[in-house]
Formats: structure tokens, C-alpha cells, sequence
């Protein structure tokens, strides 16, 4: 069974909301209709997106590092939104594993909003249905499209190439060999959701390098050397 | 969680208007032991109306909460796995129950279709009073377990919720029985007034243990969990939305701590030891205007308690929105 997801690498993303601008482009002019934008130039702007970049600071200063959070709907294995759906518009697609609304037949009852432990879901304040992201169902399965193009719009926009997006059932794919080598997590494993997208967590390159290192213990100039040093400049100053 | 008349007003109508069905069936029941002195059939029948009236008065009330009342049919589809679709069902089947229950009465159909052993004679009123007092608890069941599934909202998800919705809503429907019988100027009143003091007392013990759980409650998602970085200092910085969102409209009430202490502290008094203390003193001084009041004070008291347990829930997405939490 493929189940498509996106792998979100923390340690390369930059906060830069290019993936939510070109989310909320791609799919404000899709077939489903705009998503509402109130006070979009105002003083303070609301509407439905289907992805937000959050911003946190881990750490006390001077010990901080920033860690900027892209977070959209997690396409969960186990999606806890679907059975409480009363009217069956929340479903999980068999063939690729993406959760859609279905909002020709969603009444608003904004149940599914409260059975998700991530606030993936948000209700279109205009259209009075439930949103969510759908992975761009209407690009990945769009066959006039380049393989190049058959990907969600965020991916595709990412300057830092932080998303990844394939299918995490395949051993094989670019995401699965990512979330395999790259110490891949999900998101409140607690609830046992089991979250299809994974984030990839920061890294830091350090180098370990021991005083010894330093020194040149085996120098042969130091092994012959008769003088009595009292702090001037030596050749080894010089030369190392 | 952001707390929705609408939804308050639903399940406290629900309630009480289960509450007052089951009290007239229970009224019925003991006449026909003859515990207590049987009442004529417009008795049961016009309070069965008045239950009927507050069911509607409350799906009303529940349309307001839709997105797209329009579809609202659709919502009996998912039965199968979910409570809200158990409740869309059950709550007009109890209304088609309540008002053929009424009729009954009203019109008296009491020709006996069968016996059981010499003595109960089984007429429409028993066998329609017996259906709907199963899809009564039924009822109760399916709307408290809407909130009490949601396993993430660790505030709702207990026993605790069921039994609640299930012991308020019967108080409050005694209540009104007690009220109603006291403004017909039935012999009943003393009945469904101790009733009432029993049920809100059962009430009482069900939602203080609820309290004392959800005050000690250690919430198994962390802003750890949450974005996954161990480290015991993270704070937000930024929420990816200027002018809020969904997220901070629906999952946060919006008022102080001091208000949502002061709610509890209202419904805890007018809930349970104001409308016992009314009862007993209509019993005392044998008044007809108390029993009344003591339901209409209850009834404050459960919008009360209802607006807190939405307040006091506490949603895993809020990790994601510190600035409002």
C-alpha cells in the first residue's frame, strides 16, 4: 500500500513561508475554491491555510538556537479525524493514504478539528467547511504534468530543499531512506496516530579535536634539543 | 476549548427534556405499583409535550453550531464509528418515541394489547414509555461519549463525562417534573422533588470526583512532543499567523483564569445545594412556586457547569500556540 507523506527537514529549513505562500497560491486558485483571506492588508489578517512555518527558541541565552516548524496535516496511518467524521466527508484515500475533506459533503460540525491532536484542521470561515491540506491531490495526480511538476507546490517551492515528499511504505524511497539514516520522527507519538509525515531532526557538525592533537608529541627537533626554553618564541612557534 | 452556546444550550436541553420524559415514565411506573396515586393520561401526556418542546428547542440550538446546516442530514451516515451520527439518530427516533408516548396519554389509548402474569397490563403507553426510556439512555450515552471518545482532550476523556451528562440531565429533568406537577397542582411534587434531591446529590459526587481528577490531570503531550526537540526551555517565537486563526478561535475560551475559577465556583452553587435547599423548603412550607425556581436556578446553574467543562479542556494543538495559551 503506498501511503504518500512529506519529510520535513529541520536542520535546513530557514523559516523563509515560501512553502506556505506557495501552498495557499496553488490551492486558493484550485478547483475547490479560494481560501478566505480577511484583512488581508489590515491590521491584523486572518484566513485558512493549509500550512504555517511556527518559530521557536530552544534554549537560554547565549545557548539558543532557532528551530522553524512547517506544520500542515501529518496525513496520519491511524487518523483519529476520519471516524468521528459524522458524515463520512473525512476520509483516508485507500490508494495513496492522503486524508481529504470532502466539502461538498462536509457540514462544519468542526468535530474533526477536535479529534486532531495537531490542529492540522481549520474551518474556511467563508465556506463554513472544514480544510485541510491535501498533499495537492489535484497536482500528484494530474498525468498532464511532468514528473517535475507532479509534486505538492511546497515542495517544489523550497528554496533549502527541506521537504521531501514520496512514499514512506516504499523501503526504497527517497523519504523512507531520509527518515531511516537521517533519525526521521513523528510528531506526539503518544496518541499512536502514527503520523505518515516525519521531520528530520537538527544536526550540528562538530569537530572533536583533543589537545594532544595539537602538538606534535614525536617532533624530532624537540627530542634533540638541549636548550632551556623560558617562554620566547621556538621553532615550533613557527612553524605550527 | 472555546465554549459554543450552542452546544451548551444542546446538550442542557437534551438533558433535561430526557430528564422529564424519564421522570413522567417513572411517575407511571410507580402508579402502576401503586406507590403513588395515579394521575390522569393529560398529565403524562402534556409533560411528555413539554420534553418533546425542550428536545426541539435543543436541536435548534445544535443547528447553530453547523458550518452547513443545509447538509445536516448527511450526518447520520457514519454510525458505525461515529457518536456524534449515534446522536443525529437517536435524538429524532426519541422524539418520534416522546410524542407518541404523549399522545397516547393524551388521547388515552390505554386498551391493554397483552398481559404479563394477571396483574400488568401492558398498553401503548408502557411499551412506547419502555422504548423510550432506552433510547433516553441512549441518548445520554451517545451525546456524553461525543466528548468523552476524544481521547486527546484528556478533561473529557473519562467515565466521569457520561455519568455526568447522564445524572445532570436526570436531575434537572426531575426538577422540571417537581415544577411542572407543582404548577398543574399535582400530588406528585414531593415525588420528583426527592427524586431530584437524589439525583442532584448522585450529580454532585459524579462531577466533584470529575473536578479533583482533572485538577491532578498530567497532560501526556508536551511542547516537547509536540515539535520533537528534547530540551526543557523551548518557547514560541512565532505562530505563523498574524491576526490569529482557526486555532486560536476554536481551541482557547478566551477569558481568565479568574473567570473560569468563578464559573465553577457559580455552578457548583446554583447546580447542587441551591435547588435542594428550594425543594426542601417547598416541602416545608408546601410551596408551588419553588419547585419552579429550583429548576430554573439548576437550569443557570448547567449552562454554568456546561461552559466550564468546555473551558477547562485543555486541546494538545494549544503546544502549538503558546502565545495564547
Amino acid at each position: 500500500m503506498t501511503q504518500l507523506a512529506l519529510v520535513i527537514d529541520l536542520n535546513v529549513c530557514v523559516g523563509c513561508h515560501a512553502c506556505v505562500t506557495s501552498c495557499k497560491e496553488w490551492n486558493t486558485s484550485g478547483w475547490a475554491g479560494p481560501m478566505v483571506d480577511e484583512n488581508p492588508y489590515d491590521g491584523s489578517p486572518t484566513g485558512t491555510f493549509f500550512n504555517r512555518v511556527q518559530t521557536f527558541e530552544v534554549g537560554i541565552f547565549p545557548n539558543t538556537e532557532t528551530v522553524h516548524f512547517p506544520k500542515s496535516c501529518l496525513h496520519c496511518e491511524e487518523p483519529p479525524c476520519v471516524p468521528v467524521c459524522p458524515t463520512g466527508a473525512s476520509h483516508k484515500r485507500a490508494d495513496n493514504g492522503i486524508v481529504l475533506v470532502d466539502y461538498d459533503k462536509c457540514i462544519g460540525c468542526k468535530y474533526c478539528a477536535w479529534a486532531c491532536p495537531y490542529g492540522a484542521r481549520e474551518l474556511d470561515e467563508q465556506q463554513k467547511v472544514m480544510k485541510k491540506c491535501t498533499l495537492c491531490i489535484d497536482r500528484i495526480s494530474d498525468p498532464t504534468l511532468s514528473d517535475r511538476d507532479r509534486q505538492p507546490a511546497c515542495v517544489l517551492a523550497c528554496p533549502t530543499n527541506a521537504r521531501l515528499y514520496g512514499d514512506v511504505h516504499d523501503p526504497d524511497s527517497e523519504v523512507s531512506v531520509a527518515i531511516r539514516e537521517r533519525g526521521g520522527y513523528q510528531l506526539m507519538p503518544e496518541w499512536g496516530t502514527k503520523p505518515a509525515n516525519h521531520y528530520l531532526p537538527r544536526r550540528k557538525t562538530q569537530m572533536h579535536i583533543s589537545p594532544d592533537e595539537l602538538t606534535r608529541v614525536d617532533n624530532p627537533l624537540r627530542k634533540e634539543d638541549l636548550t632551556t626554553y623560558t617562554g620566547e618564541e621556538t621553532l615550533d612557534d613557527l612553524a605550527w | 476549548m472555546h465554549p459554543a452556546f450552542s452546544v451548551i444550550f444542546l446538550t442542557t436541553l437534551l438533558g433535561a427534556g430526557q430528564g422529564l420524559f424519564l421522570a413522567m415514565f417513572t411517575g407511571q411506573l410507580y402508579a402502576i405499583a401503586g406507590f403513588v396515586p395515579a394521575q390522569d393520561g393529560p398529565f403524562y401526556g402534556l409533560g411528555s409535550f413539554v420534553a418533546l418542546f425542550l428536545l426541539v428547542v435543543g436541536l435548534g440550538a445544535s443547528f447553530f453550531h453547523l458550518g452547513r446546516p443545509e447538509r445536516a442530514w448527511r450526518s447520520a451516515a457514519m454510525w458505525r464509528t461515529s457518536w456524534l451520527s449515534r446522536e443525529v439518530i437517536i435524538l429524532p427516533a426519541l422524539m418520534g418515541l416522546l410524542f407518541i408516548y404523549g399522545l397516547a396519554h393524551w388521547m388515552n389509548w390505554t386498551a391493554p394489547w397483552f398481559s404479563i402474569g394477571s396483574t400488568l397490563e401492558v398498553d401503548a403507553t408502557l411499551m412506547f414509555g419502555l422504548l423510550g426510556t432506552i433510547a433516553s439512555f441512549a441518548l445520554f450515552v451517545s451525546t456524553a461519549m461525543i466528548y468523552a471518545s476524544v481521547k486527546f482532550i484528556e478533561e473529557w476523556h473519562s467515565t466521569f463525562t457520561v455519568f455526568n451528562f447522564t445524572l445532570l440531565g436526570l436531575a434537572s429533568g426531575f426538577m422540571l417534573a417537581a415544577g411542572y406537577s407543582a404548577y398543574i397542582g399535582s400530588p406528585l411534587v414531593p415525588f420528583f422533588g426527592t427524586w431530584a434531591v437524589v439525583l442532584t446529590i448522585a450529580g454532585f459526587i459524579s462531577r466533584a470526583a470529575h473536578l479533583m481528577r482533572n485538577a491532578r490531570l498530567q497532560h501526556k503531550s508536551t511542547v516537547q512532543t509536540a515539535i520533537g526537540i528534547r530540551h526543557n526551555a523551548i518557547v514560541q517565537k512565532a505562530q505563523g499567523a498574524m491576526g490569529g486563526s482557526f486555532n486560536t478561535r476554536e481551541f482557547f475560551h478566551g477569558r481568565s483564569e479568574l473567570t473560569v475559577r468563578m464559573v465553577r465556583n457559580v455552578f457548583l452553587v446554583l447546580v447542587f445545594p441551591v435547588p435542594i435547599l428550594l425543594i426542601v423548603i417547598a416541602y416545608l412550607i408546601a410551596s408551588t412556586t419553588l419547585p419552579i425556581i429550583a429548576f430554573l436556578i439548576q437550569y443557570v446553574g448547567l449552562i454554568a457547569e456546561r461552559w466550564y467543562f468546555f473551558a477547562e479542556a485543555k486541546h494538545p494543538q494549544n503546544l502549538y500556540y503558546q502565545a495564547i495559551s
